[in-house]
């Protein structure tokens, strides 16, 4: 039999209908995610056609977006500063109410940001397909899960048919080998690959992450990975299901259970890519070589090493973004004064995640003049942290700790900075205004970003790695 | 949705690379429950000054941009976000074309779900319509034809279902319901 790579296995395996020159595939969908944001005109949709959800057991849906991360205007204690979040808020409950769909609301224990909650869940299956109206879908990738965002029309029709018309996208192998240094973790990780694609290297395509520094990551660190996929512009990103990834998935709420366990396994254990088998591209990266990261412009591929200095391009696009930041080639970023850090987002709100940001941050003090925000991806990773330990560091040293949800990551919440100001965020985006009108994002990881609360500037983490506590 | 019918516009240019979806439409404002009356917002921090007033000097602002349905744009148009709220706002505002030399994945299916046509052409026209904005082009979506004003006729791509679905208005989704006993016996047949 000809070699098959995993994306080949998945895409075959889920298609109801396969393409013809005329028509694309029609493939079916396992698990639909549905957050407020994406949601109500796809629930308008099928009001207006009279159609009905074909699987409301195959959807589940959370509050993250529009959703409040400050307790009191979350429960009510406080009004909402946005009537329109409100009301969003309420379509989707009631939506969720009138078609069966399971809600994870607000004051359920297990909401969160809907890429945070899926995987702690159990809910993404490898080998699976799942969508969300959320360009961030591919996290769920990390699992050998076929994962991508959709438009609102397609929630629509996810939601009438359980399908997707859908071209076969080409793939990209994305060949990580070595070992990565001390102090160098998966978001640097995935920055230098962004920085070596650019933000439309992956478009059309699907990545799939291999080689030795893949498997050597845990599954939080593989959901950083697989989560910015998209910002290299590709559909989806896949790592291959091996034991890591079943050990995460024993025993959760929605993983299989008792003798479905068992056949699940041997169909996972299945999934990976054949020797032999053909990409249609390969890009290859030594993991030994590579710093902690940091962006310097607006978009995520715009980033280098933390010690380097910016590099000067002969492009308009490029020196807009640079004015934009306020930076200029040949400058160095380590040093500059930062205003505002946020640690949160589905690519960087997990518990280990938290632990990272926690060590470096614990007995110290958040440094005068800088506001930290650190926002859980989810209640139980609040709950977790807390139990812990962390949230209490964090308090200690002068930050905020809040609720669940996307919070600064996109800033629909009216958590945001002010115009002109810094801030180090462990988010995936770094778009203009993206934190807010004027706001200047340069995202690094975790522990770059705990590094710069106690700082009050750019500063590289391992610094605090050899001061110790 | 609209069929597409043969479309003759002058253009606006917007040259950066890489525009993406916040720049299109700010998430400030999708927390709408509706597609319409998105087009204020387009491009909204770019397109005004911090109190609200056009920023001058911004291609849409500029009086000979009035009226006009075609956006040229730089290189990786739409990347980010897969907000639809992005194709709503372009065709609220009145664009019926996007032309760049490269699309982002998800916009580009947004796009083609509102009657809003993504428009991929090679390097070399991409580089001509970005040197001449206001260019009054000719679109030809039945023959993938593109007009240009000293009459040369040039080819842009175009996948052929997208193009079958924008040039009859054809809504995917009745496609989609029409394939239901085919989804049912894939059910059925694979324990789903
Ligand atoms: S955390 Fe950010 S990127 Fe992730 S789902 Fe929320 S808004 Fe999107």
């Amino acid at each position: 039999m000809t070699p098959r790579t995993m994306f080949d296995r998945i895409w075959h395996a889920h298609e109801v209908v396969p393409e013809t020159a005329d028509t694309p595939a029609v493939l079916y969908v396992d698990l639909h995610l549905v957050h407020e944001v994406t949601s109500p005109q796809a629930f308008a949709l099928l009001a207006a056609r009279g159609l009905r959800v074909r699987r409301p057991d195959r959807t589940l849906a959370t509050l993250d977006h529009s959703t409040p991360t400050a307790t009191a205007e979350l429960y009510g204690h406080v009004p909402m500063r946005d009537a329109a979040a409100a009301s969003q808020i309420a379509a989707l409950q009631r939506h969720a109410a009138a078609t069966g769909i399971e809600l994870l609301d607000i004051g359920d224990r297990r909401r969160g940001i809907v890429h945070v909650i899926g995987p702690e869940l159990g809910a993404t299956w490898p080998g699976s397909v799942v969508v969300c109206g959320d360009s961030h879908t591919s996290t769920h990738g990390a699992f050998g899960a076929l994962a991508f965002g959709i438009g609102t029309t397609e929630v629509g029709h996810v939601l009438a048919t359980q399908c997707l018309l859908q071209r076969k996208p080409r793939t990209l192998a994305v060949e990580v080998t070595g070992t990565l240094a001390p102090g160098v973790g998966a978001k640097d990780l995935v920055l230098a690959i962004i920085a070596r694609l650019g933000v439309a290297g992956g478009t059309g395509h699907v990545l799939e992450y291999r080689g030795a520094a893949i498997r050597a990551l845990s599954m939080d660190e593989r959901m950083t990975v697989c989560n910015m996929s998209i910002e290299a512009g590709a559909r989806a990103g896949l790592i291959a299901p091996d034991d890591t990834t079943i050990e995460y998935l024993r025993g959760r709420p929605r993983a299989p259970a008792a003798a479905d366990w068992e056949r699940a396994v041997a169909a996972w254990r299945a999934l990976p890519t054949d020797s032999g088998a053909v990409f249609d591209h390969t890009e290859t990266l030594d993991a030994g070589r590579i710093e902690p990261m940091i962006t310097f412009g607006t978009n995520p591929a715009m980033g280098c090493a933390i010690g380097a200095t910016i590099p000067a391009r002969d492009d308009p696009s490029y020196r807009k973004a640079l004015a934009y930041m306020g930076f200029a080639p040949g400058e160095r970023l380590a040093g500059r004064r930062v205003d505002l850090v946020f640690i949160g987002s589905c690519t960087n709100s997990r518990l280990s995640d938290l632990r990272a940001a926690a060590a470096v941050l614990r007995g110290r003090r958040v440094a005068a003049g800088v506001r930290v925000l650190v926002v859980p991806g989810s209640e139980q990773v609040r709950t977790a942290a807390e139990a812990e330990g962390l949230a209490a560091a964090f308090v200690a040293a002068g930050a905020e700790w809040r609720e669940a949800g996307c919070s600064m990551c996109l800033g629909m919440n009216g958590d945001i900075a002010a115009p002109g100001q810094y801030v180090v965020s462990t988010s995936n985006r770094n778009f203009e205004g993206r934190q807010g009108p004027g706001v200047r994002t340069l995202l690094a990881s975790p522990a770059t970003a705990a590094a710069a609360a106690a700082t009050g500037c750019i500063t590289d983490p391992r610094e605090f790695a050899h001061r110790g506590d | 949705m609209e069929p597409f019918g043969r479309l003759r516009s002058r253009t606006v240019v917007l040259p950066a690379t890489d525009i993406d979806t916040d720049q299109i439409i700010p998430a400030r404002y999708l927390t709408t429950t509706s597609r319409t009356g998105l087009g204020r917002h387009l491009f909204a921090g770019w397109r005004y000054t911090t109190d609200g007033a056009p920023q001058p000097g911004f291609a849409l602002n500029r009086p000979e941009a009035a009226g006009c349905a075609i956006l040229v744009a730089g290189r990786n148009f739409g990347c980010g976000s897969s907000r639809e709220h992005a194709a709503w706002a372009l065709y609220d505002y009145g664009i019926r074309v996007v032309i760049s030399s490269e699309i982002a994945d998800i916009f580009r299916s947004n796009a083609l779900k509102n009657g809003l046509l993504p428009m991929v052409v090679d390097a070399g026209l991409h580089a001509w319509l970005l040197a001449h904005p206001g260019a009054e082009l000719e679109v030809d979506l039945d023959a993938c034809r593109l007009r240009l004003p000293d009459g040369r006729e040039l080819p842009f791509t175009l996948e052929s279902f997208a193009r079958h679905c924008l040039l009859h208005g054809v809504d995917e989704l009745g496609h989609l319901l029409a394939q239901t006993p085919a989804i049912e016996a894939f059910e059925r047949q694979n324990g789903r």
